[in-house]
């Protein structure tokens, strides 16, 4: 676990052993450590550091992973509901900003 | 005349490829700071295409950025002293993260903007480095099917790049962390504190003219002489909700974000009690609209947090919002009632 960790026993992710190669390339992408590879297989090592982004399901080319992804952003869920569509964070007004 | 570069003399030529400095100049740093703080914002771009840093030859790296101004610069300020390419991908001038999540910085635009710079011909080699942040939105596997480039994720930060060059193009653990720390946190307040303001000066209004309220109608000279005490508490809630919670986000044990910004304007109320004498009823009044505000304000962070997942802030929100709302009716029922008896 890190210095700063969400909830516990929130995130949809979800990892398919069986289609795993081990090719390694989640480990790569997540920007907060949740996989490792041991015995030639991803393995999640602490579920709860995920922030549901996205990164390792769209790189694993063999499917084994599956999130429901998206900005965990407060204002893009509220503007989803009111307007009764999918939340979204638009970061192009000042409105809400993940600058770097 | 030598006139300071500025993003709009950064123009890609199909021939002769621009050449950029590494080095920032006076007008990249006023820029930042104008950024930062939501001041014209939205024109803050660099025109896509291919860019030499230094002397590339056919053999040189080639980095890829969004058209973001912000994530431009600290991609070519770290690339001082080498030659290579940087191919700048038209993200309507988002940056990386946010294009990423939003497809802007996807496969689809990323093979795209490899065909349309004829990256093929400029460079003999068939590798380029995507910002890590990017893999949100391009699928390595795609991109290297439709275009035949393959991808390696580079650093998180900017700033890691050389560190991720002499690991022979490898992004160790430390590097692909994506850590939130105070100063990153600092960063980012100014443009969510500049978020509410108008619906700021809203409440503010109308806290000001209720404070004129009285048994026998509405006293002007009362409004001036009591409308202080719940301005502050305002500003003050507003203020602990998007300044204090975040910065000292790790300092409040409590997970949510509603529970933290609540903490601090419950310490807000206190202090400010210390300092004005007010009836009970209005301290009490005051105490819940400042929870309400707070929770609600330090809730909007998770769009700024670099760790809150989607279900998590779901779940949140859907016991806070209720209780922000009651406390701020109630609040402002009390106010009222303060007013009247
Ligand atoms: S990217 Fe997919 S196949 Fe590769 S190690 Fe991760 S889960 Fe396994
Ligand atoms: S969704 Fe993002 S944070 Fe979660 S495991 Fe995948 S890459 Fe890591």
């Amino acid at each position: 676990m890190k210095t700063m960790q969400y909830f516990k026993n929130v995130v949809t992710l979800k990892l398919d052993a069986e289609l795993c190669t081990g090719c390694g390339l989640c480990v790569m992408v997540c920007p907060h450590a949740v996989f490792e590879i041991s015995n030639r297989k991803a393995r999640i090592v602490d579920i709860d550091d995920c922030m549901e982004c996205g990164a390792c399901a769209l790189n694993c080319q063999f499917g084994a992973i599956a999130v429901k992804s998206g900005v965990g952003c407060a204002a893009g869920i509220l503007n989803g509901i009111l307007t009764n569509s999918e939340p979204s964070c638009d970061c192009s007004d000042s409105k809400s900003i993940c600058c770097e | 005349m030598n006139l300071p570069i500025d993003f709009q003399s950064f123009k890609p030529l199909a021939l002769s490829l621009p050449a950029v400095s590494t080095q920032l100049n006076w007008m990249d740093y006023l820029g930042a700071i104008k950024v930062r703080w939501g001041i014209g914002r939205d024109c803050y771009t660099v025109i896509p295409g291919l860019y030499k840093v230094g002397n590339p030859n056919s053999e040189s790296d080639v980095f890829v950025s969004a058209n973001y101004k912000l994530s431009f610069d600290a991609l070519r300020k770290n690339l001082d002293s080498l030659n290579a390419w940087i191919l700048v991908i038209d993200t309507k001038g988002i940056n990386v993260w946010c294009a990423a999540g939003k497809g802007t910085f996807g496969t689809d635009n990323l093979v795209k903007s490899i065909k349309k710079t004829s990256l093929e011909s400029i460079v003999k080699h068939r590798t380029i480095i995507v910002p890590q942040l990017g893999a949100v939105g391009v699928a390595a596997h795609i991109v290297k099917k439709q275009s035949g480039f393959r991808v390696v994720y580079g650093p998180v930060h900017a700033k890691d790049i050389k560190a991720f060059i002499q690991a022979g193009y490898k992004a160790t653990p430390e590097i692909r962390e994506m850590t939130f720390p105070i100063q990153e946190r600092a960063k980012l307040i100014p443009v969510d504190m500049m978020y509410g303001k108008y619906k700021l000066l809203i409440v503010l209004f109308v806290f000001f003219v209720l404070s004129g309220l009285d048994r026998t109608g509405f006293l002007f000279a009362k409004m001036l002489e009591t409308s202080l005490f719940p301005l502050v508490n305002i500003i003050g809630a507003y203020l602990a909700g998007i300044v204090i919670a975040p910065l000292l986000l790790p300092l409040v044990p409590f997970r949510a974000f509603t529970f933290k910004g609540a903490f601090w304007g419950v310490v807000i109320t206190l202090v400010l009690n210390l300092l004005f004498k007010v009836p009970l009823i209005e301290s009490i009044a005051m105490g819940l609209i400042n929870l309400s505000l707070a929770s609600f304000m330090t809730m909007n962070f998770t769009g700024s947090s670099t760790y809150t997942s989607l279900s998590g802030v779901k779940k949140e929100m859907k016991w806070a919002i209720p209780f922000q709302i009651a406390f701020a009716v109630v609040g402002l029922i009390l106010f009222i009632i303060s007013k009247l008896v």
